[in-house]
């Protein structure tokens, strides 16, 4: 079993090593280079001169790579070069302020979507399914662009109950975010739960189908009580996935949200970096929204391990 | 007269179909059960049988409801009840012994855990009282350390093994009528007896009243006090067991008892045409009428009702059951086949042919070896000669299959060659083959619902090998194609059919025209028949021999199921843990001596006759690996003399009789012992 963890940590690292790889490539091959695009039309005579050395772009790529490389490694991404400061200073409040919104997405949409998926799926047919089975079909099929900027009509112009938009600076504290991530986090979890909910629907359905089901229903086993000790543990296994596939999602920015909602989070500063050609920038931040899904998925591919009976003994007896 | 402990009463179940129609698959069937006796319900797929077993708990499938009639159980409607007041009867009063344990068991929760919430639900006792009675219930249904099994998951057990769990969760709560659905069906020979020996204890321990469903007359002849016989939804014939085997007096079930291939016979079974009806389809007349040799007009428009015959203790659905008890039918007899009309020259040879499933380690990918010292199959020896059927035989893991693939080239051999036609050697690589043997050797599968395309008619699913290898098209194509479906007894109609229109055996016709229609000179079949319905078998393997007759083409028949190989091969290889045991011509390895496994085999083999019981004479384990060293039999030889059969690879040994065999014992002496 450690054996196995640590084949896949190694696998991960190889994966992170592959996409630091690709971005510092992919970075060195577009035509200019980081300074060039930075200093546009200026970018002649001493100034140009003075970005290169500063930046040390006159050294080989190979070892630009393994000097970048093991600084990311002691967890330094250098300088940015519109705000001229530590990368890190940069990054961590975006970084908290994504973690804000996803969790609290994350802590409110999951459970929700779980119930939603079990409801729809043991009254499948029935009234409750059809309602809600309706509304999230309605509510995935929507852009998210679309049901934000008609919350903000709703809610915040019509209403007037909240903020359309997040006016508060990118370090906020905590308290000081919460009352205005609520339009953002809504409009998230409508699209997130609903996905989810569907996914959970079809797996209870087709667990609630299975012989082992039918045989509890033989047994005796009063209704409730099978759903959870036979249907549930079962049907919610191949949920942890999709699961840690939208934790991803959520961490690594939820772009088109945090534009509309103009929300300081990592998804934001992707765009921002990108259109300020601000090229250390958007390489740190691909690194970082790697290791997110590597380390995410990881982490649900060993917990569906763990709970599975049958992978877990197939794995031991390799 | 004892007591009757359950009754249906007029009994019909059915859906509405997506035209608003109702349409019964069920039909108005009335039957009791009494205390203490074994009830057998026998039938084929679709006749309602487990339907019935099912409404019978008060358990209507999703999709179904009853239309009419009642099961009464102690003087109450199961079917009226809530809820609430089934779970207090199911697995107390009645409890359910499902078909596959290995998918009736949940998955996620420990053996021990869903024993103890049976006793829970059905028991007083109290926590270590239940812990005891776990242990005992595992013992009582013989699982080997009753203690450790507890702690197991369900994936952790052999089939046989999770088939007496679930007999075990069923006694849990001391059932007074126990429902068997399929119990056997699924597991290999000897475990099969041994699981059907387990069930006859028990109802002689507990005085536990049974309904036995089942397909297999084999295995309702062994358990059954009594038997129904269920077609399209009705019941058609009920009486005592040895009665329905003996002398069964309606012509359904005269037809499925001589279309069982048996033991003792050497020929064919003889088939029923046609197959059953669909739901819904009968308007009126016996729903039998299509398929009945003794069919009138009367039996056209009219439809018999259920009659009871009170000399015989019978009832039966037929208008001229006289007919076939002044007939006095032999089931005995078998169709012969024409005798074994193979030419002298082998058409292709397995030399000393080993083939491993271990994963290549690297460094043998890079040198395109495998190294693996014990391998799945080794040291296959076998010369098939032009124009005769040569069958594999042997349980689950017996390696099979296994060679089949090899053959096909679907599966790389370790070691050893494929020989086709003047000792020419044949890739073990498909890619390395050239079109014209491709051509050669042709696969049928064992589940025509996987192996045809069901996006494709039946005209393109013939005319794709015809293309490929014959270049064929337009009115040609066409003509061959009709040719093909004449050669498998399908009309021309059936060209723009898709497979899922289609019923089981025709289905298998079709796949059984694609292997044709390459012009193969081998077929290699992969268990063809274990997916069909006995009539419905009988009538392949009479399409196989007579094509077989017709064509000259040569056989390679896998199966598990012995009297089957026996109907239709004339030869017989016998194989455990991938290493052959015993081969010869069919009729000398089932008579003795025979190798000690064979005996095993043989000796488990279900006959639809009571007065035949089964031997068990081997501990039905189930071996993961083939020893290293020594015979592949040793683990669980009954015979096994000794050290020498753990370190030594017995010799080949030739009988009288042409078969050869593989063990230390000396061929004389396994005969005395064999007597």
């Amino acid at each position: 079993m450690l054996l196995l963890i640590l084949k896949r940590i190694g696998l991960g690292l190889i994966t992170l090593f592959i996409v630091s790889l690709i971005t510092f490539v992919g970075v060195e091959v577009l035509p200019g280079d980081a300074c060039t695009t930075y200093l546009e039309r200026e970018a002649y005579g001493a100034a140009l001169d003075a970005c290169i050395k500063r930046l040390g772009l006159d050294v080989p790529a190979y070892e630009r790579y393994l000097d970048w490389a093991s600084n990311v490694v002691r967890g330094d991404f250098g300088y940015s070069l519109s705000g001229e400061m530590p990368i890190n200073e940069v990054l961590g409040p975006r970084v908290k302020n994504s973690l804000v919104l996803a969790s609290v997405s994350i802590l409110i949409g999951i459970p929700l979507a779980i119930v939603l998926g079990i409801i729809t799926a043991l009254w499948r047919d029935k009234l409750p399914d059809i309602m809600i089975s309706t509304i999230t079909i309605f509510s995935m099929t929507i852009p998210e662009f679309i049901s934000a900027t008609l919350l903000i009509l709703i809610v915040a112009i019509w209403l007037g109950w909240l903020p359309g938009i997040v006016i508060i600076p990118s370090d906020a504290t905590f308290y000081e975010l919460l009352s205005n991530i609520i339009l953002p986090v809504v409009a998230i979890s409508m699209i997130m739960t609903a996905h989810m909910a569907r996914m959970v629907r079809s797996s209870v359905i087709q667990v609630m189908a299975s012989d082992y089901v039918q045989m509890a229903i033989l047994k005796g086993v009063p209704y409730w009580k099978m759903v959870f000790r036979h249907v549930l543990p079962n049907a919610l296994l191949p949920a942890i996935n999709v699961v840690a596939l939208t934790i991803a999602w959520l961490l690594g920015g939820v772009v088109v949200t945090e534009v509309v909602f103009n929300y300081p989070g990592l998804g934001r500063l992707v765009i921002e970096s990108i259109s300020n050609r601000d090229l250390p920038v958007v390489q740190a931040l691909a690194i970082i929204l790697a290791s997110i899904y590597v380390g995410i998925n990881l982490i649900a591919d060993l917990m569906t391990l763990m709970l599975n009976p049958r992978l877990k003994s197939l794995q031991i007896r390799k | 007269m004892s007591e009757i402990i359950e009754s249906v009463k007029n009994l019909s179940i059915g859906f509405n179909s997506q035209k608003g129609k109702q349409i019964s698959i069920l039909r108005n069937v009335s039957t009791n059960i009494k205390k203490g006796e074994t009830v057998g319900i026998v039938g084929e797929s679709g006749s309602g049988k487990s339907t019935l077993a099912l409404a019978m708990m008060g358990y209507i499938k999703q999709g179904l409801f009853p239309l009419k009639g009642e099961c009464i159980f102690k003087s109450e409607d199961l079917l009226k009840m809530t809820s609430r007041q089934l779970e207090k009867i199911r697995g107390r009063k009645i409890a359910m012994i499902p078909q596959n344990a290995g998918q009736a068991l949940t998955p996620n929760l420990k053996i021990g855990y869903q024993i103890d919430e049976a006793l829970r639900l059905h028991t007083n006792l109290n926590k270590t009282e239940r812990d005891k009675k776990i242990s005992e219930l595992l013992n009582k249904v013989r699982l080997p350390s009753p203690e450790t099994m507890a702690f197991r998951y369900p994936h952790e057990l052999s089939g046989g093994q999770q088939q007496r769990v679930a007999v075990a969760m069923a006694l849990a709560g001391k059932p007074d009528l126990l429902l068997l659905d399929e119990p056997t069906t699924g597991l290999d020979v000897t475990t099969q007896a041994h699981v059907l020996e387990l069930l006859r204890f028990i109802a002689k321990d507990t005085g536990t009243s049974m309904i036995y469903v089942s397909h297999d007359l084999g295995a309702i002849a062994q358990v059954s006090d009594r038997i129904v016989v269920m077609y399209a939804g009705e019941i058609v014939l009920e009486g005592p067991a040895r009665k329905i085997l003996k002398e069964p007096i309606h012509p359904y079930t005269y037809g499925l008892l001589k279309s069982i291939p048996k033991l003792s016979l050497s020929g064919l079974p003889a088939s029923m045409p046609g197959s059953q009806p669909q739901p819904g389809s009968i308007n009126e007349g016996c729903s039998f009428y299509d398929r009945c040799n003794l069919a009138n007009d009367h039996c056209k428009k009219n439809s018999p009702d259920l009659e009871h015959i009170k000399e015989l203790d019978t009832n039966v659905r037929c208008f001229n059951h006289k007919e076939l008890i002044n007939q006095n039918n032999n089931l005995q007899t078998s169709i012969t086949k024409k005798s074994n009309n193979s030419e002298a020259i082998e058409v292709l040879k397995l030399k000393d042919v080993s083939i491993s499933y271990a994963k290549q380690k690297f460094f043998d990918q890079l040198l395109n070896k495998i190294s693996d010292q014990n391998p799945t199959v080794k040291d296959i020896n076998i010369d098939i000669k032009k124009g005769e059927t040569i069958a594999l035989v042997g349980e689950s893991g017996s390696g099979k299959s296994t060679i089949l693939k090899s053959i096909a080239g679907l599966l790389k051999t370790k070691d050893g060659q494929i020989k086709f036609e003047n000792d020419r050697i044949l890739s073990s690589d498909l890619k390395m083959r050239n079109p014209n043997d491709l051509r050669a050797i042709q696969l049928i599968f064992q589940n025509p619902d996987e192996s045809l395309n069901p996006n494709h008619t039946v005209e393109q699913i013939l005319s794709q090998p015809l293309k490929l290898y014959f270049n064929l098209s337009g009115e040609e194509l066409k003509k061959n194609i009709i040719d093909l479906l004449k050669k498998v007894r399908l009309g021309e109609f059936y060209m723009s059919r898709y497979p899922r229109q289609l019923s089981g055996g025709e289905k298998q016709r079709v796949a059984v025209a694609r292997a044709f229609a390459a012009k193969p000179d081998i077929i290699l079949c992969d268990e063809v028949t274990s997916a069909l319905d006995v009539s419905v078998q009988a009538a392949v393997l009479n399409l196989l021999q007579q094509l077989k007759e017709d064509l000259g083409t040569t056989y390679v028949f896998v199966s598990h199921d012995l009297a089957v190989v026996r109907a239709i091969s004339d030869r017989v290889a016998v194989l455990y843990q991938g290493r052959l045991c015993e081969i010869g011509p069919s009729q000398n390895v089932y008579k003795f001596p025979s190798h000690p496994y064979t005996e095993v085999l043989l000796g488990a083999v279900l006959e639809p006759d009571p007065d035949i019981k089964p031997k068990l004479v081997a501990e039905d384990i189930v071996e993961e690996k083939p020893p290293e060293k020594g015979c592949s039999f040793q683990g669980r030889c009954p015979r096994k003399i000794g050290d020498i059969c753990n370190s030594e690879v017995p010799p080949w040994q030739i009988g009288e009789n042409g078969n050869a065999i593989r063990c230390h014992i000396n061929i004389e002496e396994l005969a005395s012992l064999q007597q």
